[in-house]
């Protein structure tokens, strides 16, 4: 390439950079953030199991049979003789004479072939249309939930891959319903306590300082423990939610706080009060459209610190309860050393909380970064 | 400074309220009162209450008072040193509670004292020698801290201690006697023991933040020519870093304790029931389990008075520490 063409293509890339919106220049920062960037999909691709859990889940998450208890993970082997035949190894148990306990051994030469998009239990996709399309199965006369233990089975025999499945509809929506509550507060309560200053401020600044002061867990442990037992799994999920944005909307009032005193001087906000216009469209067509990609970022860093509540609540029993499964309920199987021990599968649930919860920050991370424009 | 320390006393005292109001509001929130629940529990166990039995007990303990006379006949007991009754145990909530309070502290201020032993030198070393492999495990480590939640850190810590050494990692104390027995040097030598393991797990991500912040601080710090003269003028390394710039980089370890120690008390309680420690943790588990909401608001309100008290503590101390805070105070 000659000099020339170099330079163009610079001018180019600049011209570019100047037309740019405020959006567009933010995608382009937060896409050379590789980790981020793969931090995204996973969020993604929990959210997609969130909205269809049945879809991914090979069994009834409800389905309990004795016979079944605790059966190891049984994982999937993808080649068979050098060709892709995925299928799993059948598992038989028997008693232990000794020690009365059941032992399980997967048989390596009685193959099950595994089915994709195959038929298993019936359902309504998104509550609406009812099919029985599963991502994996088995074929015809074969029952998923006596052959398929993608990662073994609880002690009342449930299938704990379809449980894992469903548990993540609970608890991904709990952290993005919370978050969104403590938003409409954070944003009402902070917007209103920079936007006028004066004693309003003094009120609400010392009002979060004293809630900040306050441990959580124990008052969170105290409001949960006191939603009635018989409520129902709907009644309980909006009663853990506003229990868990109750003490959560200080830090997100702080940093809407922050943004709106520091705009409040800007030029461009004394233009607009001198040109007239309203403080309603000041502050929603001027203000907030210039702090909303900070306040994306600073949220979607709280999303885990909400999960993470919700499982630790759920995990004690005292935030959502069985029949309704989430991440937590799911690790109350995993409370008792005894437990883990002889079987170690049953904190796969930690797993996957660890995971989301990392890519929820490497995100955050991100998008904080794609959204500061001082760089 | 007089003046300071009276604003913040002020504030400490309305959170206090503040945390009363909520913890009565918690003993008020399940259907029916304390007399329901006693009479409940006794139909339990085969005998029966009347109605002019009940009726009186009511009136014993004021249920039928206004919901505001409750509340202040409530707070006001706290002031004479009584705590009520715990209908889980059957004994004064005081009894009850004991020694665990003082194990609670223990635990809290263990997890403190060593994020601050481990966060100086690895902050230190992550500044002077930054970008280097050493840097980045500790960095990577830190994120790990982060993001694992402490109970379910103190749930793979209890797995790694069984799987790997067979032993259980809970507790504070090797056994049960060695709980109950008096305090000796023993006895301290034995907690000490046990006490390191939830002490790294509450402190991990604690840890991590100052360690953040003191690498940043120094950073900053390191680059100034101040530095540059100090070294330019013979000093020895070891000098040159740790006199001046590190006790500049220093101010945030007392600053931030301030807003760890709920963070840490709040972490406390919930790896207390995992781990099985001897503090208010567990019981107050119990007790909301159980429905014994006097026991369980008795504890929200204790463990909170005891976080104000100690962000009380610690905010003094920064003014007496650091003079540039004072100024602000005015």
């Amino acid at each position: 390439m000659s000099k020339k063409a170099v330079t163009e293509g610079a001018a180019a890339a600049e011209e570019r950079i100047y037309v740019a919106s405020q959006w567009q220049l933010m995608w382009w920062r937060f896409r050379r953030h590789r980790v981020a960037m793969l931090s995204a999909a996973v969020v993604a691709v929990f959210y997609i199991v969130a909205i269809a859990p049945e879809f991914f889940a090979t069994t009834d998450p409800q389905l309990s049979e004795a016979r079944r208890s605790l059966i190891p993970p049984e994982p999937i082997h993808w080649f068979d003789n050098g060709k892709f035949r995925p299928h799993v190894y059948a598992v038989a148990g028997y008693r232990d004479s000794m020690t009365f306990k059941m032992v399980w051994e997967s048989d390596p030469n009685m193959k099950i072939p595994i089915r994709f998009f195959a038929q298993g239990f019936e359902y309504k996709l998104l509550g609406l249309i009812p099919t029985s399309r599963h991502l994996i199965g088995v074929g015809e006369g074969l029952e998923a939930s006596d052959t398929i233990f993608l990662l073994g089975a609880d002690v009342q025999g449930r299938d704990l891959y379809s449980r894992l499945m469903y548990g993540t509809r609970i608890s991904m929506s709990i952290g993005l319903v919370g978050v969104l509550l403590t938003l409409i507060v954070g944003i009402f309560l902070g917007g209103v306590s920079g936007y006028y200053g004066g004693s309003i401020d003094n009120v609400i600044q010392r009002g979060i300082e004293i809630i900040r002061s306050i441990p959580t867990i124990p008052l969170w442990m105290g409001l949960a423990a006191a939603v009635p037992r018989d409520w129902s799994v709907v009644q309980t999920y909006f009663a853990i939610t506003i229990v868990l944005s109750l003490f959560g909307w200080t830090g997100l009032a702080r940093v809407v706080r922050g943004r709106f005193l520091s705009l409040r001087e800007e030029d461009f906000v004394a233009a607009a009060e001198i040109a007239g216009a309203s403080q309603f469209r000041i502050i929603f067509r001027h203000m907030l459209p210039s702090f909303l990609s900070h306040i994306i970022a600073s949220t979607t860093l709280r999303v885990p610190g909400m999960i993470i509540s919700e499982t630790a609540l759920s995990f004690l029993g005292l935030g959502m309860r069985p029949p309704a499964v989430s991440w937590g309920v799911l690790l109350q199987a995993a409370q008792n050393i005894q437990t883990i021990a002889l079987s170690p599968w049953l904190m796969t649930p930690a797993l996957v909380v660890i995971i989301i919860i990392l890519a929820f920050n490497f995100l955050g991370d991100g998008l904080r970064d794609a959204a500061d424009p001082y760089q | 400074m007089i003046g300071y320390i009276i604003r913040r006393s002020i504030v400490a005292v309305a959170t206090v309220w503040a945390v009363s109001v909520i913890a009565f509001a918690i003993i008020q929130l399940p259907p029916g009162d304390y007399v329901t629940a006693y009479i409940a529990q006794l139909q339990a166990s085969g005998s029966s209450v009347s109605m002019e039995e009940a009726e009186s007990l009511r009136q014993q303990y004021g249920l039928d008072k206004p919901i505001y006379v409750q509340y202040l006949r409530w707070v006001s007991q706290f002031a004479r040193g009584h705590f009520g009754v715990s209908m889980l145990w059957n004994r004064p909530v005081k009894e009850v509670i004991g020694n665990r309070l003082g194990m609670t502290v223990v635990v809290t201020l263990g997890a403190v004292m060593l994020t601050w032993l481990l966060a100086l030198p690895i902050g230190i070393y992550s500044a002077v020698r930054h970008y280097s492999l050493g840097d980045y495990v500790f960095t990577f480590l830190g994120f790990i801290g982060v993001a694992i939640p402490n109970f379910l850190l103190a749930l793979v810590v209890m797995y790694l201690g069984f799987a790997l050494f067979n032993a259980n990692v809970g507790g504070l104390f090797s056994s049960s006697e060695m709980y109950l027995a008096p305090w000796s040097m023993d006895k301290v030598v034995d907690l000490l023991k046990h006490l390191w393991i939830p002490a790294i797990i509450l402190g991990l991500s604690g840890m991590a933040q100052l360690v953040r912040i003191m690498r940043n601080n120094l950073l900053d710090e390191l680059g100034k020519p101040y530095v540059v003269t100090a070294r330019a003028k013979g000093l020895s390394e070891f000098k040159v870093i740790l006199k001046y710039p590190v006790r500049v980089a220093l101010n945030p370890f007392i600053s931030t304790i301030g807003y760890t120690l709920p963070y840490v008390v709040s972490g406390s309680i919930i790896v207390s029931i995992v781990l099985g420690l001897p503090t208010v943790g567990p019981l107050l588990y119990q007790a909301l389990l159980a429905q014994d909401m006097f026991l369980a608001g008795t504890i929200i309100l204790l463990v909170g008075a005891m976080t104000v008290i100690g962000t009380l503590i610690s905010d003094i101390l920064l003014v007496w520490i650091d003079p540039r805070i004072r100024l602000e105070g005015r």
